[in-house]
């Protein structure tokens, strides 16, 4: 089974529920959908006779704070042994209204992972069955992978860019 | 049946369920987990484990170190298997660098892969020993583990987290002690481990403690996200050493063994052959060691030898941007995975070319199978609950990351 043949499948099966695709660097395929939709894309890769994506292989949340309207992303992984092939899903949310609905009913795996990225970047997985943090203390009042939140003190340089041929245009700092 | 009901009723407190508090520093749990029990008597009614005890912020710590900084981190995880957790990183980054490396460093790896899944399993295996309450076979397994770490020492000076190789291949060549060690190991270790081996395999008391104690099907294992031996103890054969070769695996002839029944005995025995499997790969590995260069030829990532920086510009230049984290890393998006000693070890790497990772997210197997925790000790003795999580080889280090 080839990537093409995924797409097409699933381009056949639910037209117009994916809004991106793109092979990424390290050649797996990457799909992107809407959180309306994402419930109905992964129990599609999940339960069709041909996809049979049916391992949840990881679950994390990414935080880019210049992709206005588009800050967190929820990224699936999914497995299929049989074919032996994966893809990772993709969906954008908006840092101000960070809703999502859970995967849990399709993967008790999900679960915890679902909680850690809640825990990290307060992402909200409506209908998870118990959303609280569960590697950090229950009382932290930041959500720590975010970029905003430095590692140290903010205010210290301990490397300028510029000497280092670093202008900006070769990857972002946050440190 | 008759006599344990009626001690089931003198435990339960006039029919009341008792809350046990199990953890999170309980000598029978080998690790700071929690576990907040309900109890009828003897019997587990419900579970509800806590977790982050030991949780560092890996995630964090690593969007903020240069990637050969990062190493140390991952030695933390799985501290049982470090060697795994470092190599697993190492090729990560080679797959965003583009790095081939030379087939005698692969070869190298794989050797110092399958000596940490072996230390592995002989610490989870000889634990559950201890937990039926044979604590003999432990003790002698423990010194075969030791000479494990001895070999590590000799090729990276470090015994626990090891810290072991290099972006581009490994630090310095096996030296002549190392293969001396390894062959002597070879040598007695099978003799040692069958003997440990006959110790418990067939051992009444072992085999009445762990049979049926703990199961879990296929499906649910699957669903739970289960990898690694506890995943192969339920009959699924799934393998990254052989589903996605890495380091040369394709080379060697090993069998993935699985069990029927997924409960503890089965963890144990799929262990079990899977240490003698390793024995083989090494044994390949070292009959077929290939000539050749230790590390890839790679000046942008891989150190300089330490004369030529003190007596040659150009050394001087490239240690001086790696030690300072400048190295050319391309953009990109990738995922690498390794068959750790308790599953697939995945590293989710997103370069934005900057001279830190923009993200680093671990697949931490134990992380993710835990969940099953409550759910597998249901209904079962307290007893077989501490068994259980024993055979699950659940490492805090990695839990908590």
């Amino acid at each position: 089974m080839t990537h093409e043949l995924v797409r097409a499948r699933i381009d056949q099966q639910h037209p117009g529920l994916l809004t991106a695709h793109e092979i990424a660097y390290d050649g797996m395929l990457t799909v992107e959908t809407t959180r309306d939709r994402i419930l109905e894309l992964l129990d599609f890769l999940r339960s069709d006779d041909e996809l049979q994506f049916h391992f949840l292989t990881t679950l994390c949340g990414i935080h880019d704070p210049e992709n206005t309207g588009r800050e967190l992303t929820v990224m699936y992984q999914l497995h299929n042994w049989q074919k032996n092939i994966r893809i990772r899903v993709k969906v954008f949310i908006p840092v101000a209204d960070p809703h999502i609905p859970s995967a849990t009913a399709l993967w008790p795996a999900a679960n915890w992972m679902e909680r850690e990225t809640y825990d990290f970047y307060g992402i909200l997985f409506d209908g998870h069955p118990n959303l609280t943090r569960i590697l950090n203390v229950e009382d932290l009042d930041v959500f720590p992978l975010r970029k905003e939140y430095k590692l140290e003190d903010g205010t210290r340089t301990d490397k300028d860019d510029r000497f280092f041929g670093r202008d900006g245009n070769t990857g972002r700092s946050f440190d | 049946m008759q006599v344990q009901s009626y001690f089931s009723q003198l435990d339960s407190l006039d029919g009341e369920l008792a809350t046990l508090n199990l953890g999170p520093t309980h000598p029978a749990t080998h690790g700071i987990f929690q576990n907040v029990l309900k109890m009828n008597g003897e019997k587990i009614v419900s579970a509800e484990p806590t977790i982050g005890y030991i949780h560092r912020a890996f995630e964090k710590l690593a969007e903020h170190r240069p990637f050969n900084q990062i190493t140390p981190i991952t030695d933390r995880l799985n501290y049982c298997s470090s060697p795994i957790n470092n190599i697993g990183w190492h090729m990560t980054v080679e797959k965003l660098a583009k790095i081939e490396i030379p087939k005698r460093a692969q070869y190298m790896r794989v050797i110092m892969m399958e000596l940490a899944r072996l230390a592995d399993h002989l610490v989870c295996n000889s634990v559950i020993g201890v937990d039926t309450g044979a604590l003999t076979g432990f003790t002698y397994m423990f010194q075969e583990r030791e000479r494990i770490y001895d070999m590590y020492e000799e090729v990276c000076g470090t015994r626990l987290t090891t810290n072991v190789g290099r972006i581009g291949g490994m630090e310095r060549d096996f030296s002549p002690a190392f293969h001396k060690k390894l062959q002597d190991f070879l040598k007695t270790f099978p003799a040692k481990f069958e003997e440990f081996n006959s110790l418990l395999e067939r051992n009444r008391i072992f085999m009445d403690r762990t049979i049926g104690a703990g199961p879990i099907d296929a499906e649910r294992a699957m669903a739970y996200g289960f990898t690694g031996p506890n995943l192969r103890a339920c009959g699924v054969d799934y393998d990254v050493r052989v589903m996605q070769p890495y380091s040369s695996y394709e080379d060697f002839d090993f069998i993935i063994p699985v069990g029927t029944q997924g409960d503890t005995y089965d963890r144990f025995m799929v262990r079990q052959e899977e240490i003698r499997q390793s024995l083989r790969i090494i044994n390949q590995a070292c009959e077929n060691l290939p000539e050749g260069e230790y590390h890839a030829d790679v000046p942008d990532y891989y150190l300089p030898p330490k004369d030529d920086v003190y007596t040659k510009m150009e050394a001087l230049i490239y240690h001086f941007k790696i030690v300072m984290g400048e190295v050319p890393i391309p953009k990109g998006e990738v995922y690498h995975a390794v068959e750790g000693g308790n599953g697939e070890l995945g590293f989710y790497l997103i370069s934005d070319g900057g001279r830190q990772p923009y993200r680093l997210h671990f697949r931490r197997p134990c992380f993710i199978y835990y969940q099953a925790y409550p759910e597998m000790i249901k209904g079962s003795m307290l007893s077989d609950a501490i068994l259980t999580m024993s055979s699950m080889n659940v490492i805090a280090g990695e839990l908590d990351a």
